[in-house]
């Protein structure tokens, strides 16, 4: 592969510049139904574009005695790591042969990397509530990162103890989809709910409460890399989805999954729209009691095969 | 590239309420503009809980001498295109309160002021409407 096709995958398509304009299109959708739902009209189709191209333009302030570079490499690691990601489940999903030992981790770890980065530009930027909600982000991040790995265990137990994610995707093609079994469906309602988390979607909202800490870590960012965060988090939103049926529904085998990935968006929507904020101690024992137990069911069903 | 910063500007005006000792009243109307009935989400505008984000300063409240330097120090924390929108009379000329010894006077003695919304309180329509004109203005 020669060096331009490399960097147009990673740049144009199916890295950064085409699943941030998907990922803005889902943003629309989850205001649109939003709206619906609160029985309102809700934005016109282009405004998350609009609010992006407004904060590129804007001016963007570093607070005073924050430390800059850190400050400033929080969304970028985010961005970076999403379009790796954008690339890895794509060439997967296109052709499942293309994939090496452990790539699943790979894309665990970089899952973890804007949570990460989150952290780090939040706490870089010397504001009291932004320190608060980055304590609940790091709280939160550990609570739902243990069931969530418990169940890609189960996955890599049901794919015949393969690391590797082309692999998977394979075996569900050989053999359909894992969800159309109970481990499977344990596994997908678990792995929407850590994406709700990873999302910051409402049940789970509370490491950026906007009415209680102002945005919590995103508060002290204005301009580019406040449009930078929203666009990595258009783009999880985007590949969150697209990590649970590569994983559970049998990956992008035909044109049908565009109506699975819509399906999931809108519950995840929905998810979103008729639950209260929990705070931040019930969202832990929630991830660790009721769905960490959930998630240990489905890994010993998975090891009988069920 | 100035067309489309305007374009970006007008299309997503994003607000922080600055609420400068006033007597809720106006708060109360500018919470309802944001309810299903006038829905200004369809126009883009969304309240947000920092300064930092917002493109829009809603003020309310008349101006006094302890609110004065906070006010300007969240107008100082707002990145720079940025609109002052004074809702409700008090805001705009001190309404009754002008005769006390603690009221500074209104607010375009000190900050640049875009939009004057009087009324006590203006409805919502009549904000929807300033805040129409501010951006037509642009």
């Amino acid at each position: 592969m020669s060096v331009v096709r490399v960097l147009f995958s990673y740049i144009v398509f199916p890295g950064l510049i085409f699943t941030a304009v998907v990922g803005l299109f889902l943003t629309w959708i989850d205001r649109k139904v939003t709206a619906r739902i609160h029985w309102r009209v809700g934005p016109p189709w282009y405004q998350p574009y609009a609010d992006f191209l407004k904060l590129l333009l804007k001016e963007t302030i570093i607070p005073e005695g924050s430390s800059k570079v850190l400050f400033l490499l929080g969304p970028i690691m985010g961005l970076v790591a999403m379009s790796i990601l954008a690339v890895m489940l794509f060439s997967m999903n296109i052709n499942p042969h293309n994939t090496f030992v452990g790539d699943l981790i790979v894309i665990i770890y970089l899952l973890a990397i804007p949570p990460l980065g989150l952290m780090l530009g939040g706490s870089a930027s010397k504001n009291p509530l932004a320190s608060v909600g980055v304590s609940r982000e790091m709280t939160q991040y550990f609570a739902y990162e243990l069931p969530f790995l418990i169940v890609i265990a189960g996955i890599i137990l049901k794919s015949g103890g393969s690391v590797k994610f082309g692999e998977i995707i394979l075996a569900q093609r050989a053999s359909g989809p894992f969800l159309y079994s109970i481990s499977g469906v344990i596994a997908a309602v678990v792995i929407l709910l850590s994406a709700q988390a990873k999302l910051g979607f409402v049940p789970f909202d509370s490491p950026e409460a906007e009415q209680e800490i102002m945005a919590g870590p995103y508060i002290e960012y204005s301009g580019v890399p406040l449009a930078m965060y929203k666009v990595v988090r258009a783009m999880m939103l985007f590949l969150l989805p697209l990590f649970l049926i590569s994983v559970l529904w049998g990956g992008f085998a035909n044109w049908w999954a565009i109506l699975k990935f819509l399906l999931i968006i809108v519950l995840m929507i929905l998810i979103k729209n008729t639950n209260p904020r929990l705070r931040i101690d019930q969202s832990l024992r929630f991830f660790w009691l009721g769905i960490g137990g959930l998630s240990i069911i489905g890994l010993v069903l998975a090891v009988y095969g069920l | 590239m100035a067309n489309a910063k305007l374009w970006g500007l007008k299309k997503s005006p994003w607000v922080f309420h600055v609420a400068a000792a006033s007597c809720n009243n106006c708060d109360i109307e500018i919470l309802d503009i944001l309810t299903p009935r006038w829905d200004v989400e369809r126009f883009g505008i969304v309240l947000v809980g920092s300064p930092r984000h917002a493109d829009a300063l809603l003020v309310t409240g008349v101006l006094n001498r302890k609110s004065l330097p906070r006010v300007l120090r969240v107008y100082e924390q707002t990145p720079k295109p940025c609109l002052v929108i004074c809702v409700g009379t008090c805001t705009c000329d001190t309404h009754m309160f002008a005769p006390s010894y603690n009221v500074v006077g209104p607010y375009d003695k000190y900050l640049p002021v875009d939009v004057y919304i009087p009324g006590c309180p203006p409805k919502p329509e009549a904000m929807i409407i300033g805040v129409v004109k501010a951006l037509a203005r642009l």
